[in-house]
This record gives C-alpha cells, sequence and structure tokens, in this order.
C-alpha cells in the first residue's frame, strides 16, 4: 500500500483550514505594516516610519478619547465583576430554587439582544432621563457598559465556582469561621482567577464597544472607537492604522495574560 | 419547639433569601440598562413622532405601518415600501449568506483544529481566540484597506494582469459579505470547534470498518454528533450579522443599507423615532425566532441522545 489510511483525514479540509487562518490573519499584518509607512497612503510603501504613532500621540482628540476609553472601561468592568462575583455565587452550588433560571435568562440577557436595540432603547430611556435631571455625564456610558459587560464577567467566574465544591468553606465552618471569615479567607483566593478573568473579559469587551456606545454618548463624549468610525466614514489616513496597532497590541496582550489566568486550573 | 425539619426548612428560606440579595445588584443594573428600556422602545413605537426629534404622546400606529407600507400623500393609499423591503430582504439575505460562508469555511477549520495532537490544540484555539477578541471596528477597517481600488487584492490583481482597472468591491453588498464573513468567523469556529473536541474518532473508525465512503462518514457520523455546534455557532453568527452596524456602515458606504442604517438614521436625520423604535421591534423579533429556532433544535437533539 502506498499510503497508509488515516480514519481523521477529509479531503480538503486542511486546504481550507490553511486559507482561513491565512485570511483572518492578512487583513491585520497588512494594517499593521502600513501603520508604520512613511508615505501618506497606503497604496504605496514608502519606506520605515513612526511619524504616525507620533501624530496620532499628539493629536488632541484621540488622547481625549483614549483616556475616556480607559476612564469607562476601568469603572465599568469593575462594577460588572463586582456585581457578576456576586451573582456567581448566588447562582451555583445550589439545588435548583424557584427564580434561578430568571436569574439565569436575566444575566445572559444583554447577549441575546442585538446591540443595535439595545442602543436604540438606551438613547430613548437616557434622553428622558437627561430631561429629568439635567446630568449628561459619563455616567450613562458607564451604567451601559457595566450592563453588557456583566455576563462576559460572570462566565468566567462561574465556570470556576462549578468546579469548587463547598468541602473547603465547610471545613472552615467547623473551624467556627463566620460567613464572612470563610469567604475572605477561602473561597476569594480560590476564586480569584475565574474573578481576574473575568474582569479582563469585561475591560476588553467595554473598551471593544462601538454601537450602544454610539447611540448612548452625548456630544463631546467620544470613545476611541467611536472616535475611529468616524474618521473613518470621513476618508482614511496612516494615523487610524497607527491607533489600531497600539490597539491591538493591547488587546493582544489582555488575551493572551486571559488565556493563562483562565488555564491555570489546578 | 421547632423541629429539625422547621429548623432546616428556615435555613433554606433565609439561604434563597440571601441569593437573592446577592444576585440583586447584577440583576438591577441588566434591568435598568439593558432590559427594562426595550418595554419604553415598544411603547414609543406606538406614538407620533415629534417636529425635532423624540416623540409626541398621541397614540398611532403609523410607525408600524410605515415599517412596510408607504401612504401616498395625496390620495392616502398604501403601498408596499419598497426601500424598506429592500433593506429588510438585503439584511436577511446578507445575514443568512454570512452564516453559510462561516460555516462553509468554519467547519473544516474546526475539524483541522480538532484533530491536530493535544498539544497544538491549544495553539490553534488561541489563533482563533485572538481575532474574536480584537476590535471589530479594526478589523472592518482591516478589511477595508485590503479591498478597496488601491488595496492589496486589486494591486495584486492589476500586476498579474488578471484585471486591467480595479474592481469595485468596496461599498458594494459583497463587500459587507466579506467583511461580515471575515469578522464573525471565529463566532462559527469556536462552537464548531467545542462539539468536534468531544467526537469520539472510535465511532468513525467504525464507520470505515463498515465500508462507508470518507463522504459517508463526514455526512452520517460526524456532521449529527458535531449538530450542536453547528447549530450554536449558526445562530452566534446569525444574531449579530442582522443586526450587524458597523461592517454595513463601514464597507457598505451610504447606499447598501442594511436595518440597522435605518435604525440610525430614523434617530438623526429621519426624525421619526417611533418608526426607529418599530424597525428595532422588528430586529428583535427576527432575532427571536432564530432563537426558538435554536431552542427546539438544541431541544429535539437532546431528546435524541438521551
Amino acid at each position: 500500500m502506498a499510503k497508509s489510511f488515516s480514519i481523521r483525514h477529509q479531503p480538503g479540509f486542511t486546504t481550507i483550514a490553511a486559507v482561513c487562518f491565512v485570511a483572518l490573519y492578512m487583513p491585520i499584518i497588512v494594517l499593521v505594516v502600513y501603520a508604520f509607512n512613511e508615505a501618506p497612503s497606503t497604496s504605496e510603501w514608502g519606506g520605515f516610519s513612526l511619524k504616525w504613532f507620533q501624530s496620532a500621540s499628539q493629536n488632541a482628540q484621540v488622547i481625549d478619547a483614549t483616556l475616556r476609553s480607559f476612564q469607562i472601561a476601568a469603572i465599568a468592568a469593575t462594577l460588572a465583576t463586582i456585581a457578576a462575583t456576586m451573582a456567581a455565587l448566588a447562582t451555583t452550588r445550589t439545588p435548583p430554587y424557584p427564580g434561578l433560571t430568571f436569574k439565569y435568562a436575566m444575566i445572559n440577557q444583554p447577549l441575546m439582544v442585538p446591540e443595535i436595540v439595545t442602543g436604540v432603547a438606551l438613547l430613548i430611556f437616557f434622553s428622558r432621563i437627561k430631561i429629568f435631571t439635567g446630568y449628561s455625564g459619563l455616567g450613562y456610558l458607564i451604567a451601559a457598559h457595566t450592563a453588557f459587560c456583566i455576563p462576559f464577567a460572570y462566565l468566567p467566574i462561574r465556570a470556576r465556582l462549578e468546579n469548587m465544591d463547598l468541602s473547603l468553606e465547610r471545613a472552615a465552618a467547623d473551624l467556627y469561621a463566620t460567613p464572612w471569615q470563610a469567604f475572605r479567607r477561602v473561597t476569594l483566593p480560590l476564586l480569584w482567577p475565574g474573578i481576574l478573568a473575568g474582569l479582563m473579559l469585561a475591560f476588553v469587551i467595554s473598551l471593544d464597544d462601538v454601537v450602544i456606545t454610539e447611540f448612548v454618548k452625548s456630544g463631546g463624549q467620544d470613545t476611541l472607537p467611536t472616535y475611529m468610525l468616524g474618521q473613518i466614514r470621513r476618508g482614511i489616513t496612516p494615523e487610524i492604522n497607527a491607533i489600531s496597532t497600539a490597539f491591538l497590541l493591547l488587546s493582544v496582550v489582555i488575551v493572551t495574560l486571559f488565556f493563562f489566568v483562565s488555564r491555570k486550573r489546578d | 419547639m421547632a423541629t429539625a425539619e422547621e429548623i432546616a426548612r428556615a435555613a433554606d428560606r433565609r439561604d434563597i433569601r440571601n441569593r437573592w440579595y446577592l444576585s440583586a445588584p447584577a440583576l438591577l443594573t441588566i434591568f435598568f440598562a439593558a432590559v427594562g428600556p426595550l418595554a419604553i422602545v415598544l411603547v414609543y413605537s406606538f406614538l407620533t413622532p415629534g417636529s425635532y426629534g423624540d416623540v409626541k404622546w398621541q397614540f398611532s400606529p403609523e410607525a408600524w405601518v410605515s415599517v412596510l407600507f408607504e401612504r401616498d400623500i395625496f390620495d392616502d393609499t398604501l403601498s408596499l415600501a419598497g426601500a424598506h423591503i429592500s433593506i429588510f430582504w438585503r439584511s436577511v439575505k446578507l445575514a443568512i449568506i454570512t452564516t453559510l460562508i462561516t460555516l462553509a469555511l468554519g467547519f473544516p477549520t474546526a475539524y483541522f483544529m480538532a484533530t491536530r495532537s493535544e498539544k497544538t490544540r491549544d495553539l490553534w484555539l488561541f489563533l482563533i481566540t485572538i481575532p474574536f477578541w480584537t476590535n471589530l471596528l479594526i478589523r472592518t477597517f482591516a478589511v477595508l484597506q485590503i479591498i478597496r481600488n488601491e488595496g492589496i487584492v486589486n494591486t495584486v490583481l492589476m500586476k498579474l494582469g488578471i484585471v486591467s482597472a480595479p474592481i469595485q468591491i468596496l461599498y458594494t453588498d459583497v463587500a459587507i459579505l466579506i467583511g461580515m464573513a471575515y469578522v464573525y468567523l471565529p463566532l462559527m469556529v469556536l462552537p464548531v470547534y467545542a462539539s468536534m473536541e468531544k467526537l469520539d474518532f472510535r465511532l468513525v473508525e467504525a464507520g470505515y470498518d463498515l465500508y462507508a465512503s470518507r463522504w459517508q462518514v463526514l455526512r452520517r457520523i460526524i456532521f449529527p454528533l458535531v449538530k450542536p455546534g453547528v447549530i450554536a455557532g449558526s445562530i452566534l453568527v446569525f444574531i449579530p450579522a442582522i443586526g450587524a452596524y458597523v461592517t454595513p456602515s463601514v464597507l457598505g458606504g451610504g447606499k447598501n443599507m442594511m436595518l440597522s442604517n435605518l435604525i440610525e438614521l430614523q434617530f438623526g436625520q429621519g426624525r421619526n423615532w417611533p418608526l426607529g423604535s418599530a424597525l428595532s421591534i422588528t430586529v428583535m423579533l427576527i432575532v427571536m425566532v432564530a432563537l426558538l429556532v435554536y431552542v427546539r433544535n438544541a431541544g429535539s437533539q437532546e431528546v435524541r441522545h438521551g
């Protein structure tokens, strides 16, 4: 026999997979390469240059939008992670009780509704509140981001909790630990990798959001993605490539960290 | 004196109450900043548009009528609104084709990943996860740079002498399709891979022992076993695709609108909030139908396995 028969082989599948992986990365690589292009267009190569990074980092609008993005993401991800941790503690390691299914449905709801619909709903709701209270600060964006970050933060925390049984907490209770002490000294340290993974996920999700932010923001409240969307609609300059490259780098770092944190399963 | 049973029941009740307190912040946040406002959208869809945006508090079914129909200004007769219907049709069509493309590409990719050795599998998974977590706008922008007239695709085609002038891909439906297939591919690969990873290859071997061809094994053994993953992936791609906003607004230009662009228009220049609300509810309904199909399929799948 010329070739041994492999039961795992399917004709053409490896080729398609190779095409997919190349297709997934090629546009991103081209985008990054042209961020370092001296020429002001993305059709010719004018030599290596860092000038677009320089001009982006001195652009007041970019700095402003970046700071706002980080501020919203930091606050929203933290709030979402705290809420999600509490919700995960309340919905795991228990026999089913009335309302448990409702809680699952509610927490996962932001994943089920298209972003555009949530965006429209919040636009209407918040515009009412704005008329009532006169407040038009960042609070609306933070509230919206917290809400859609909760299901993402909830996923890894819940997964981690489901792998922990109650025996250690029971042992702590046997040794006269108060419920708070048991939580603080036993549950929390064990749960920490899940919480960290949830926090990072929520942070990335908040940082990436375009649609809901676009609808909820008031004038002058651009985040980095909405600023970029506006620029791309107006016509493209390599400055956007430079900003994208920096953004990509940050995402890759966070995802890599997330991978390591969530894989450390004892 | 309370019996042991009563004490236990009281403890249970206290536990459940505490669990409600614990989940309250998450539930309330989601209620006020995600679910609750959807009810307001429904109310708004039955009101009269205000002259400068927002609404007048006056009941009117007009918004729902104009989702599909146009009222003649002179004789008040209704006719189908061609523009809306074509946008509806385009959104549904593009979402379905996107789902099919990602399935055709994602299924073999997931299979390839699942048949690697245990060690390298994590690496492939990581390679799929990176694009999944990178900003959707940046990935769409990357596609824009590739397919525009001065982009790499046209440059290569012209250098090779295949075409003499650049092909106009950008600002067409094809551009939206390429963009959506590109950004949503990981959403298909990940759940299919999750099912595929659990695939028991002894069943495949048994199939070959019984003289099945490669195609028969694929169609009669592998595909039925990973069907839950395929359905989950299709739903995960279809839902964001039907409501896609970023991809059509960046790659479709102003003319090739999808539903979300039409909705945005009503809250911007259109100044017709009730119509925008009615259209949003319609998108919700389409998604709910898709989810129902999913739940029914997933349900019957479990029954068959059990």
